[in-house]
């Protein structure tokens, strides 16, 4: 692995040695002492295009607790919506010397240019591009399923385990969502069942193509299909009411159809767990009695955010070059 | 006096070989191959390449195919859609480049579109052009008029005073644009009928549009950016057919992409619609998979569509559905590629390859002949922007001597930085495609020689 | 150096070097004679500790672990004040110094019985080559607790060190070339019955081997 770009491009061995490298990591998190040696003199920038400051926390907490320098590039404002600034500051970070470059942006496809183009040499880690993927998202969601759901079942450690089985609900704005993108693939990789629940404005043309199943209706979905765990994607306000463009009549429709509570979340089984990535619109997809409830998960979701960055940065800059692969 | 060319063997839209004598502009003779006579002032037989004698002398070129058999000879192509970027966008493309690229992809008559800065909506821009193209030589340039203001869609521009200009425009266009307000296409395609002009539409339901990067459909899908529908371009076509029935009057629509849009032109065909359209090149090859790994180069509107609409627009062409083909050549600056995708221009250059991709995709796979490539990429193009008296003549004694030599037993590699034009940015580079233009003439005179233009000949004369 | 230190269940997809499926080469160590060295090291553990109340035993991917667990057997065997769940194991990976010479080594698990602060730890590991993964490995229980005292067991000790560390109880000393391999098999993690085995002499010539400690078998 030289980047960590897309979901779509981990095999199940990638991403299962991922959640299990995390899982050692997490480990380490609950010592007194949390910071490891491991990237000492490695320089981890974070470029962020875009504003996110959970995001671009947790990815430097993860560094700094590999003992990596951290760098942060804040590059919003009016200059850089030109392209030629991407590769500027490609070019930029290239002369710095950056070893990983984590990169935020409203294109998608942006770290896919950064990784590509020749512009820096850099490992290229995808924090987050446009409408398209966010793969630590969705990694920590799938070891935050496995924790509870194939860990606590088995009664064992789950390191080397798939989701086999599992049935995840995401829940929400499709069309727009790269964490759901991001979680179909991984989700799918690594054995669950995903099904999409979403009004039909709200998915993208060509959904019957991916490896889910489509819903419309939350309330069925959660009581026929049985969901082990309910992803809820955040939803913009301004696409529930723009005029003639909007996707929804009104916040209030939306939050009756597909908004998630109590009540609802007692049609799934017992166990379900409660997901969402954040920042949530407590009110509108998710009422806060669902939100904070036993079976949320969406703290828990935040700190393991952490351990899935530390073993992505671990495996993607701790070993050598491929050159040097035989020195064994 | 200008210089005498004898063509020896070559083969007139892919027949039998022939002799073909150019002089004075015009087509002298034609004979049986190896029968036309090399006047006294002759200096003998030269290769091509080293055809580069001053005025007054003849040149003999008995230059052979790839694979030994005659050159095919064609009527000089015309572009009816092209985007020469001057003025305003020098550093993209000048009129005297992009003419050169044309003259080096066989053309010998370029429409040039009006999204230029200042926009070409006014008698003083388009005679401005058409003298930059005199000017430069490579190829006639016949400026396109906007349909409106600025291409802003709002009124009119003057169309008539256009018309009327030394540029004598025939051919309107918001190119870029969508002329979507109903009442305002109606009004231009009723009022350009007073001097033969056409309105050709660039078909975009704006409102269907808004955000869109790519094809709305699998890939876009997937790799997260906004779509853009078929049926934004489907809908406008539609409306346009039936707007041009209603009040009698000839509609252009330009590079159609849809398998749908093909449907509708057949129909609209069927029921003596005075519609033409127009293909790229790059809508009859590539796909929308090409944007899986966000190279901007793949960027383009319309945009590339999917398979299933690259075999109906081969299948419109093959049987005249669709009438001709055109490059809609876009050059654009470096930066303005090298970059995301969402920030990156839309369009690509196409003059140097599209013989090559008709070629490719209808010659070589037996749907057309080299009768039908001179219809598509030169008769029929000529007649819609009514510029038939000159340009896409028949190939015979007396006709003018706007013509291409081509070598469809060539193979090239595709280098966007080896082209002429000014600009990068050819989607097909690095593929391999066949066909080659020897040759192009322009009234007599060479443009181009051995494949490249004249003034890079050794010793050339500019 | 410790060969292979692949993550049990991590997949064949995993980055690890590819540990060799059985170790192969001559054979310098029997089962018989491994058996007979941990004994021997048990016993030399609780005459050096007074006993062993305090002692907790830290195993080395992959074989360390192996070999502690032994060890935490005969111990217990031994001296009643030990219990013998008080072994765990120490993956240095996160610590050594050569991560980036090596393709991505996938990380291994850390698992410690008690709290560590004022015991008596005895890493164990099956190697004693360079001293870098004892280096490593005294970093990562720097940051696991305070141990009154570190000890170092290894199954043998083949020289070439190249850090200021020796080990307190050696199995066997065995004096090779650097050019060749050493290398243990354990019936636990290899399948096959436990040897100790050489492969590649011919090479430079002996080095000296470490303090004379080990016993002929």
């Amino acid at each position: 692995m030289k980047h960590l770009l897309s979901t779509a491009d981990l095999s199940k061995d990638d991403a299962i040695l991922l959640l299990d490298t995390a899982a050692q990591m997490a480990a380490t998190q609950s010592r007194e002492i949390k910071k490891l040696p491991t990237l000492r003199g490695r320089t981890v920038v974070n470029l962020f295009f875009e504003d996110s400051t959970r995001t671009r926390i947790s990815f430097e907490t993860a560094a700094k607790r590999l003992s990596a320098d951290v760098i942060n590039f804040s590059a919003k404002g009016s200059s850089v919506s030109k392209g030629e600034s991407l590769k500027d500051t490609a070019l930029t970070l290239h002369a710095m010397g950056a070893d990983a470059v984590v990169v935020r942006h409203h294109a998608s496809g942006a770290p896919h240019m950064l990784a590509n183009a020749g512009w820096l040499d850099a490992a290229v880690l995808n924090a987050g591009d446009g409408m398209h993927q966010h793969p630590t998202q969705a990694l920590l969601d799938a070891f935050t399923i496995r924790r509870h759901l194939v860990g606590e079942r088995s009664g064992a450690d789950p390191v080397g385990a798939d989701l086999a089985g599992l049935r995840v609900a995401i829940v929400g704005d499709v069309l727009h969502s790269r964490v759901a993108r991001s979680n179909v693939h991984l989700l799918h990789t690594l054995g669950a069942e995903v099904t999409l629940v979403a009004p039909p404005t709200l998915l993208p043309v060509g959904v019957e193509s991916w490896p889910s199943r489509v819903s419309y209706h939350l309330d069925e979905t959660l009581e026929q299909w049985q969901p082990d765990a309910v992803m809820m994607l955040r939803v913009q306000r301004e696409r529930m009411s723009g005029g003639a463009g909007a996707f929804f009549p009104s916040p209030q429709e939306y939050s009756r159809t597909f908004g998630l509570n109590a009540r609802r979340l007692a049609l799934a089984p017992d166990h379900a767990l409660v997901m969402h990535p954040g920042p949530m619109n407590r009110g509108l997809e998710i009422s806060a009695d669902a939100a904070d409830h036993a079976r949320s998960v969406i703290v828990e979701q935040v700190a393991n955010g952490v351990a899935v960055r530390m073993a992505a940065l671990y495996l993607l800059l701790a070993g050598g070059d491929d050159s040097e692969r035989n020195t064994q | 006096m200008s210089t005498t060319y004898i063509l020896r063997g070559v083969r007139p839209l892919g027949g039998d070989p022939v002799d073909v004598v150019l002089a004075d502009g015009v087509i002298s003779e034609i004979t049986a191959a190896g029968e036309a006579t090399v006047p006294d002032a002759s200096h003998g037989v030269t290769a091509p390449g080293e055809a580069t004698v001053p005025d007054g002398d003849v040149v003999v070129l008995d230059a052979r195919a790839s694979d030994g058999s005659g050159l095919v000879l064609l009527p000089g192509l015309v572009d009816l859609h092209t985007h020469l970027r001057e003025p305003g966008r020098e550093d993209a493309e000048t009129v005297w480049s992009g003419t050169r690229a044309a003259a080096a992809g066989g053309f010998t008559a370029v429409h040039a579109m009006a999204n230029t800065t200042p926009v070409a909506d006014t008698a003083g821009v388009v005679e401005q052009v058409r003298r930059l193209g005199e000017e430069a030589g490579w190829a006639d340039v016949h400026p396109v008029g906007a349909v409106t203001v600025g291409l802003a869609g709002e009124r009119l521009a003057e169309l008539g005073a256009m018309a009327d200009s030394a540029a004598r425009v025939r051919v309107f266009s918001d190119d870029g644009r969508c002329v979507h307000d109903p009442i305002l296409m109606r009004r231009a395609l009723e009022y350009v009928k007073a001097f033969d002009g056409v309105v050709a539409q660039h078909a975009q339901e704006p409102r269907l549009t808004e955000g869109a990067q790519m094809n709305e459909g699998v890939v876009s899908g997937e790799i997260g950016l906004t779509g853009w529908p078929a049926v934004a371009e489907e809908a406008i076509i539609a409306r346009d057919v039936l707007l041009a029935e209603h009040v009698g009057s000839r509609l252009h629509v330009c590079h159609l992409s849809t398998a749908r849009s093909v449907e509708i032109i057949r129909w609209a065909k069927s029921r003596g619609v005075n519609v033409t359209a127009e293909v790229t090149p790059h809508h009859l090859i590539l796909t929308d998979e090409l944007a899986r790994d966000y190279d901007p180069v793949f960027k383009v509107n319309p945009p590339l569509r999917t398979a299933e609409d690259v075999e109906a627009v081969r299948q419109g062409l093959a049987d005249g559905t669709i009438d001709i083909v055109a490059t809609d050549h876009a050059p654009h600056p470096v930066e303005d590629k090298d970059c995301e995708w969402s920030a990156a221009a839309f369009g690509m250059t196409g003059l140097e390859t599209a013989l090559s991709v008709v070629q490719a995709t209808m010659v070589d796979t037996g749907r057309l002949t080299w009768a039908d490539v001179a219809r598509v990429l030169s008769t029929a193009p000529a007649r819609i922007g009514r510029i038939d008296d000159r340009q896409g003549r028949p190939l015979a004694a007396g006709e003018p001597a706007n013509l291409v030599l081509v070598d469809p037993a060539a193979h090239r590699m595709i280098d966007g930085s080896a082209q002429v034009t000014a600009s990068a940015n050819t989607p097909f580079r690095g593929m391999e495609l066949p066909g080659r233009v020897v040759a192009t003439f322009l009234r007599g005179r060479a443009t181009v020689l051995d494949g490249v233009p004249v003034d890079a000949l050794e010793g050339a004369a500019r | 150096m410790t060969p292979g230190t692949a993550v049990p269940g991590s997949g064949p997809g995993s980055t690890t070097a590819p540990a060799p499926d059985v170790p192969t080469g001559v054979i310098v160590l029997g089962e018989a004679d491994i058996a007979r060295a941990l004994t021997r090291i048990a016993h030399e553990i609780t005459e050096r500790n007074r006993g062993a109340a305090d002692v907790v035993l830290l195993g080395i991917p992959t074989r360390g672990v192996t070999l502690a667990r032994r060890l935490a057997e005969r111990l217990a065997d031994v001296e009643p004040t030990f219990s013998r769940d008080r072994v765990g194991e120490l993956d240095v990976t996160m610590y050594r110094d050569d991560l980036h010479r090596q393709p991505t080594r996938a990380v291994g698990v850390t698992r410690v019985p008690v709290s560590l602060d004022d015991r008596t730890v005895v890493l164990v590991d099956d190697v004693l080559f360079s001293g870098r993964t004892i280096r490593a490995a005294l970093d990562a229980l720097s940051d696991l607790g305070r141990p009154r005292v570190v000890q170092l067991a290894a199954l043998v000790d083949r020289g070439h060190r190249e850090l200021p560390i020796r080990a307190d109880y050696v199995g066997k000393n065995l004096p090779t070339s650097r050019a060749e391999r050493v290398r243990v098999r354990l019936r636990e993690v290899d399948g096959v019955e436990d040897a100790v085995l050489i492969s590649g002499r011919g090479g430079d010539e002996p080095a000296q081997a470490g303090r004379d400690q080990g016993v002929t078998p």
